[in-house]
């Protein structure tokens, strides 16, 4: 289990990149739900905890393919492959990422540092 | 309707091509392509596929399994269009494709010197982007004409390389029009700062050599030494084809907000497309990719009800470019005397976020190396200023 940062300092609204190897954004929903995925768009090099966060779903900040932080899932190209969804346990009012197991899908000239 | 015909296999066909069975078209669908390849991506051309990190396959815009029910005629170009009852699309290799609607997504063409010296690139196509990085490769000094985007991306990935770079344009700054004078001056810093040498306010008298190009002569009597030239001058839309059909062109083929042309059941989309834009008040003729993609929904709309959709709000022009490491991205249409603020960052730092402002309204938004906040600002481009506060 990975600390990320104090509940109280990941408003509502906001997103909060991780330095993982590959990175992990995790999201504040206005609704008050927490989600973790990988940081990075499976389209192409972008980070997603810069992008728009509207309900349960976050757009890549550089081409405006929507991702559902509950599945991963993506709504329309150019991303293919959803992104990787981690877990999210909340502990003493801090926030934790239980990282996936599953391999990543990273965009193509993206690797992972341990790869 | 029952048939459509798609001329361009790019990412704007392919859009359209989707949009089309996402609406319910359940008719005959073809799509023609000039070039030989399934449709692919092209920004990473100048990007990541010119310096090495991505492949051809990485580039390909279809998913796997993607089945859009299209009988496809790649590697043959159209060759004209001739109105009727049914539309007849003629094509290189003599045969004709008959359909009741026709999208044109015919993209454009890369403009060049009109050299034709070994050693001398432009860079539109896959092709184009395999012989250039091939030449690269081999190549100690590059001379770059045109500082665009094409040219700004390329000198990085050169540079990256380890050649010597050098920047030839014609304007006093980049960027110099579709920016505004003081933010092409901090693009240019970038150059700088990473050893290419940039010289604005001059233009290209010759391209010099025997076979193959040895160096680019300028019109103040200097001579740049150069293995390779990428000449980044801009495009034209590929609508020669188009001639004799009926279908108004002006700067690319005039199309209404919708993406209907003055031909009934033809609609066109992409980089040979100036749709109306109400927002600017004229035909403006948008080669970004997000245009590309997502414009042929509306087109589609339009093409299945004949004309009678009522277009939604054109989302402003967005683009964005990847230079020495830094992200740029671009939203809006902005004109000389906009009112340009600092609103994020500085211009020394060369990271910053600028908002362009025009009576009372944000019409555009420049970011460098700004990600989260101009995912915010550029939602506000076309709101009035006060809403946007």
């Amino acid at each position: 289990m990975i600390p990320a940062c104090p509940l109280a300092a990941l408003p509502r609204g906001e997103a909060l990149r991780l330095e993982t190897d590959p990175p992990i954004a995790v999201f504040h929903t206005e609704d008050g739900e927490l989600y973790a995925v990988d940081d990075t768009c499976t389209h192409q090099d972008a980070s997603l905890a810069d992008g728009w966060l509207e309900g349960c779903e976050v757009e890549c900040p550089l081409h405006a393919s929507r991702f559902d932080l509950r599945t991963g899932e993506v709504d329309a190209p150019p991303a293919k492959l959803p992104v990787r969804t981690h877990q999210v346990v909340v502990k003493d009012e801090t926030i934790y990422v239980v990282p996936s197991e599953l391999p990543p899908n990273l965009p193509p000239g993206v690797r992972t540092g341990s790869a | 309707m029952n048939s459509v015909a798609i001329v361009g296999a790019s990412l704007a066909g392919l859009s359209a091509a989707r949009a089309l069975r996402a609406q319910g078209f359940g008719g005959r669908l073809t799509i023609v392509g000039a070039e030989p390849h399934r449709p692919y991506d092209r920004p990473p051309l100048s990007k990541e596929f010119l310096a090495g990190r991505m492949t051809a396959a990485d580039l390909a815009l279809e998913g796997d399994g993607e089945d859009l029910g299209a009988e496809w005629r790649l590697g043959v170009a159209a060759t004209g269009l001739e109105p009727g009852g049914r539309l007849r699309i003629t094509l290189s290799d003599g045969s004709a494709v008959e359909a009741e609607g026709v999208v044109i997504a015919t993209g454009a063409v890369a403009r060049t010197l009109g050299s034709e010296l070994a050693g001398v690139h432009t860079l539109r196509t896959l092709d184009d982007a395999a012989a250039l990085r091939a030449d690269l490769e081999a190549a100690r000094r590059l001379v770059v004409v045109g500082a665009g985007f094409i040219g700004a991306e390329v000198a990085c990935v050169a540079r990256e390389l380890g050649l010597d770079v050098t920047i030839v344009e014609a304007a006093p700054a980049p960027f110099a029009r579709a920016l505004g004078p003081e933010m092409g001056t901090a693009l240019a810093g970038l150059h700088e700062d990473h050893g290419v040498r940039l010289i604005c306010g001059a233009t290209v008298r010759a391209l010099t050599g025997e076979g193959r190009v040895d160096g680019v002569l300028l019109e103040d009597g200097r001579r740049l030494e150069a293995d390779v030239v990428l000449v980044g001058i801009g495009a034209r839309p590929a609508v020669e084809w188009l001639e004799g059909s009926g279908v108004e062109i002006g700067d690319g083929v005039l199309c209404d907000a919708g993406g209907a042309t003055n031909v009934p059941g033809v609609v066109a989309v992409g980089d040979c497309a100036a749709w109306f834009d109400p927002a600017v008040g004229t035909h403006l003729r948008v080669e970004h990719w997000t245009g590309a993609a997502r414009r042929p929904a509306t087109a589609a709309q339009t093409l299945l009800s004949g004309g009678a959709a009522v277009p939604g709000s054109l989302a402003p022009p967005y683009l964005w470019s990847d230079q020495y490491g830094m992200r740029v991205q671009f939203a809006g249409h902005t004109l000389p005397g906009d009112e340009v603020s600092i609103e994020e960052g500085d211009l020394a730092s060369r990271r910053f976020l600028a908002v362009y402002r025009r009576e009372g309204r944000t019409v555009a938004v420049l970011g460098i190396d700004q990600p989260r906040s101009f995912t915010r600002w550029r939602r506000r481009v076309n709101e009035p200023v006060a809403a946007a506060r």
